[in-house]
């Protein structure tokens, strides 16, 4: 077996380029290697302008992610030795702009965070003395959604969020999700009114890539589509018992 | 020299292509199901007529079944079977993906949250079959 | 170059910064809080954690034991009016991130589930799965959102303080999207930048561990305290350095050397037991497990490896239920990183590199001894853990002087004077400006590679300043680290643009580890003695005659830090044996 592999890495340097090309490197091919490790020998020993983000190297900070020959995965969990004898295409997470390289810009990803208010809302001043009681089955039914990184794997493999970047898009509405599942939690009719707008729930198509590509099992679209039931239950409920708005 | 410049440079924001389905397997998979609804459309504009000319009598429903035997009309049909059953199988493998979890509480493997489906889905098709067949 | 103001600035969005802001934007909504991070908060290093937060919870257990147990763990050198605070807050600070919605584990009857942890003798360690510090990151960074006086500088990189006639007052911070120098002005600056594990070469600590904020400190002339005291936890994976969670052996998993043999009962750790038992054997302090497991390697009943020597961690005999419930990212770990469930294999495992006990010098209000700059989490020393860190008491930390950081600068800024003068401050800033192009930007023609400093830089403190230490290795590390600042003036770049210049950035960070490393050296060749995790082959006993004192690093002008000492407080519980197992 060759003891080295060929990288593909898509470049680009807006103080210089107009559109991305690719750059071929050869880097060792080792059995423990992750595809990280091959990129930061690039840029180690190669070619230190290279810019991709990293940290954890395990799985949990969220930063690594990158499109490997056409799929989103985070870099430092994927085998370099999967891809043998190469070429190994990376380039950076479809559907978001490239800043240089492999670092695409995350403000758009950060305010639809903000957007789908991921905190606890009480609407009542209920203030415990201890903790909330919160029994292991409570816990189970939101758990699976508390699991995000926020690595955007899924934005870049939804067609939905790069045809309409308005989309709130699967981890935010799996987010807001996680929040109104949690049993110490109020907010769900405040959350309701952003998701159920036309760019949450209703713009997705179900193609279900998000989940298929999320590192953590969070299930994103089982997220939205159970959004999808809970928001139809409240639009026939608005009827038969209207709300005032306050 | 050195390339250093003071540019505040502007982000490169990929367009997606008008033929984005063609891009990769999974989106022309998602595009196939998609279209597969106008089959099922079809399908059922065909029964309704079916029906209709059945109601309006013998004469009627000859010149129906004469124009399904069109060559044309069999390989729409055949292609309409195809996407029907396509149709099927896709939205059935998509249940895990849309509520099961909530019903059982627990991670339940696709799998198995997707086989009783299709075991509904066979039964029935067994006994239309059988109903077909005469057997009933 | 740009400027802003703001009336307090935090650097660090991790658990230590983001709990400082909030506490800011609690008390007074109107005041404008900033927050420099060099990385989205949610990427900081306290995700990584896995174990879980100490604080007494049962009925059983009390504060003053919580107390002791940090205190004979951080073999007395831990201040004990810091650590009676600490203790005493951390209950109310996990219950308020309970209120904010992070996932506790839980007991069935729906209340929240302690389990034990190394060092501990009691169960008070609250956890969420083993994950704790992704869901308590993930929760304050969540809670964070939703107050509006909190303006966030994402992706920031702060090179230095900006002082005026001592006091501290902002900072320059490189925007890494644009690559635009921004001089953010406040009238008090909280670090809280986290570890250093970086200038290691087998650590747990992520990437961004570089001690950046203790070098911004100490360059701008506050003392670095405890420096010598690194802590290795005994359990990571050889190559990657990835951590193998304390509550595995809490959990009761095993260690085992080559023979099979739980050999953690011949270093007066206690008699092997089939469950755990509290401050005993597998539930030692890492400190003792650590070297024990150097013991092993040195008799050779390590096994041998690629990466080096190593042992067997064992969690077979918990069964699969167990380790699936209970440790389940322990499993996704190994499976993904060493190719082995832990169901059916014992782990390969060695210590590495993990927490700096040392850090910015701060009396119990945070209070560096530069006016208007405070410092909290693992970039700080109140000091709680002394000269060895309890598993599960930096979590708790990070929440209890993050709060009280805030605090403090509020209090600072209502008494100090609020105006200052512009154009020195500015001028301070574009000179910073100009030495970040002169020495990197514009610089042509180095031939000293970056990689290379730094792995010379890891491999000379790993053998000069490990686990083991002694006169005449100190002395080499010593030497190696000021040849090495030497050739770091001659650094090559390839990368002489703006946008998101990542090569400039581990250049600074290469920058900032140098600095720190060199405190660690000098205050270990300083330290005559062991105690905790500063082991020195020539000196193995504890001296309090003459270290029961922190060791102070100051920088000087040319050459070397200088090293003074501060006594320890001592409150209640005057100096003893470091009993575990007995
Ligand atoms: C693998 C692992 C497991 C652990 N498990 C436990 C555990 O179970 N229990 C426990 O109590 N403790 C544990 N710890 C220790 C604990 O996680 C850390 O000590 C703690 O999270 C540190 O938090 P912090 O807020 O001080 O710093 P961090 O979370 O590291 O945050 C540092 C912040 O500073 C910013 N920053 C740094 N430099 C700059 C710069 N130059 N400019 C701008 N911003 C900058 C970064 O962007 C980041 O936001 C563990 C540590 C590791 C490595
Ligand atoms: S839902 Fe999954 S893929 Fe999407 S950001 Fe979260 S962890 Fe990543
Ligand atoms: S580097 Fe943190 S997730 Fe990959």
């Amino acid at each position: 077996m060759a003891d080295t592999i060929i990288l593909e890495v898509e470049r680009f340097h807006p103080e210089r380029d107009t559109e991305p090309s690719y750059q071929s490197f050869e880097v060792p091919l080792r059995a423990d290697w992750m595809v990280l490790d091959a990129l930061n020998f690039i840029k180690d020993q190669l070619d230190g302008s290279l810019a991709f983000r990293w940290s954890c190297r395990m799985g949990i900070c969220g930063s690594c992610g990158m499109t490997i020959n056409g799929v989103p995965k985070l870099t430092c969990e994927t085998l370099l030795m999967d891809f043998a004898p190469g070429p190994v295409r990376v380039g950076p997470l479809d559907h978001f702009p490239v800043v240089k390289d492999l670092v695409v810009e995350m403000d758009d990803f950060m305010a639809k965070l903000q957007k789908v208010r991921p905190w606890i809302v009480r609407k009542d001043d209920f203030k415990p003395q201890r903790e909330f009681i919160q029994t292991p089955a409570q816990l189970e039914a939101f758990h699976q959604f508390s699991l995000c990184i926020n690595c955007t794997l899924c934005y870049a493999a939804c067609p939905v969020s790069g045809l309409d970047s308005n989309f709130i898009g699967p981890a935010a509405i799996a987010l807001a999700h996680r929040y109104n599942l949690d049993s110490r939690d109020q907010g769900q009719e405040d959350r309701l009114d952003i998701i159920s707008q036309h760019e949450g729930i209703w713009d997705c198509t179900v193609v279900g890539e998000c989940s298929t590509v999320c590192p953590k099992g969070v299930d994103p679209s089982l997220a939205i589509q159970q959004y999808k039931l809970t928001a139809t239950k409240e639009w026939f409920k608005s009827f038969l018992l209207p709300r005032g708005k306050n | 020299m050195p390339q250093y410049t003071t540019f505040q440079p502007k982000p490169y924001r990929p367009r997606m292509s008008a033929y984005w389905y063609l891009d990769q397997w999974h989106y022309l998979r998602y595009a196939l199901r998609e279209s597969s609804s106008f089959f099922v459309a079809y399908f059922c504009v065909i029964t309704l007529i079916q029906i209709a000319t059945l109601k309006a009598g013998p004469t009627h429903y000859a010149h129906f079944q004469a124009l399904m035997r069109c060559p044309v009309i069999i390989i729409l049909n055949a292609l309409a079977l195809a996407f029907i059953l396509l149709h099927a199988v896709t939205w059935f493998l998509l249940v895990p993906r849309v509520a099961l979890r909530q019903v059982l509480n627990r991670p339940t493997p696709d799998l198995i949250a997707s086989t009783p489906n299709f075991m509904v889905w066979f039964g029935a098709t067994l006994i239309v079959a059988l109903f077909i067949l005469g057997v009933f | 170059m740009e400027t802003s103001a703001h009336d307090i600035l935090i650097i660090g969005g991790g658990g230590a910064g983001l709990r400082a802001a909030i506490e800011i934007a609690e008390l007074n909504p109107k005041l404008s809080v900033a927050m420099v991070s060099k990385v989205y908060p949610m990427r900081s290093h306290t995700v990584s954690a896995e174990g879980g937060a100490a604080g007494v919870a049962g009925q059983d257990d009390s504060i003053d034991e919580h107390c002791y147990d940090t205190i004979s763990g951080s073999d007395w050198l831990g201040d004990q009016d810091a650590i009676e605070f600490f203790c005493n807050e951390i209950p109310k600070e996990l219950l308020r991130l309970e209120h904010w919605g992070c996932p506790w584990s839980r007991e069935p009857d729906g209340r929240i589930a302690v389990r034990p942890f190394g060092g501990m003798k009691k169960m008070r360690t609250w956890f969420a799965a083993d994950k704790t510090g992704f869901h308590m990151l993930h929760t304050l960074f969540q809670t964070s959102l939703k107050y509006e006086s909190i303006t966030r500088y994402d992706e920031c990189f702060a090179t230095r303080l900006l002082v005026e006639d001592g006091a501290v007052r902002g900072l320059v911070a490189i925007e890494l999207r644009s690559g635009k120098v921004r001089a953010i002005q406040a009238k008090a600056v909280i670090i809280c930048t986290g570890g250093c594990g970086r200038v290691f070469p087998f650590t747990t600590n992520a990437n961004i561990c570089t001690g950046d904020g203790m070098a911004l400190a100490y360059q701008a002339g506050a003392p670095l305290k405890d420096m010598e005291m690194a802590q290795y936890h005994p359990t990571g994976l050889p190559f990657t350095g990835i951590l193998i969670t304390e509550a595995a052996r809490a959990e009761g998993g095993w260690l085992l050397n080559k023979d099979g043999y739980r050999f953690l009962q011949d270093y007066d750790l206690g008699k092997p037991t089939p469950t755990p038992v509290f401050r005993s054997m597998e539930l030692g302090p890492r400190d003792r497990v650590s070297q024990a497991i150097i013991g092993e390697f040195e008799k050779g009943r390590g096994f041998h490896g690629p990466y080096g020597d190593y042992v067997h961690l064992d969690l077979r005999h918990l069964g699969e239920h167990k380790i699936e419930t209970r440790l389940p990212m322990v499993r996704e770990l190994c499976l993904k990183y060493e190719n082995l469930d832990p169901v059916k294999e014992p782990i390969r495992i060695r210590p590495v590199l993990h927490y700096m006990m040392g850090g910015v010098h701060t009396d119990i209000n945070t209070a560096t001894t530069l006016p208007g700059l405070f410092a909290a989490g693992e970039a700080a020393c109140v000091s709680i853990n002394g000269a060895n860190r309890l598993g599960s008491n930096s979590l708790g930390e990070i929440l209890v002087y993050g709060a009280r950081s805030g605090r403090s600068a509020l209090q600072y800024i209502e008494g100090a004077n609020g105006r200052s003068n512009q154009s020195a401050i500015l001028s301070q800033a574009a000179d910073e400006e100009r030495r970040l192009e002169q020495q990197f930007l514009r610089k042509t023609g180095g031939t000293e590679r970056i990689a290379k400093l730094r792995d010379e830089m890891s491999h000379t403190m790993e053998t000069g300043c490990g686990i083991y230490r002694e006169r005449n290795s100190l002395v080499d590390s010593a030497n190696k680290l000021s040849e090495l600042h030497e050739r770091y003036q001659n650094v090559a770049m390839d990368d002489h643009t703006r946008t998101f210049n990542t090569q400039l950035t581990s250049a600074l960070e290469l920058g900032f580890m140098l600095d720190v490393a060199e405190t660690i050296v000098h205050s270990a060749l300083n330290r005559e003695e062991s105690r905790g995790a500063h082991q020195r082959r020539d000196f193995p006993k504890r001296d309090d005659n003459k270290f029961l004192a922190h060791s102070m690093a100051y920088r000087s002008a040319e050459g070397p830090p200088q090293i003074e000492y501060l006594p320890v407080v001592i409150t209640r519980w005057p100096p003893g044996e470091r009993v575990y197992g007995r």
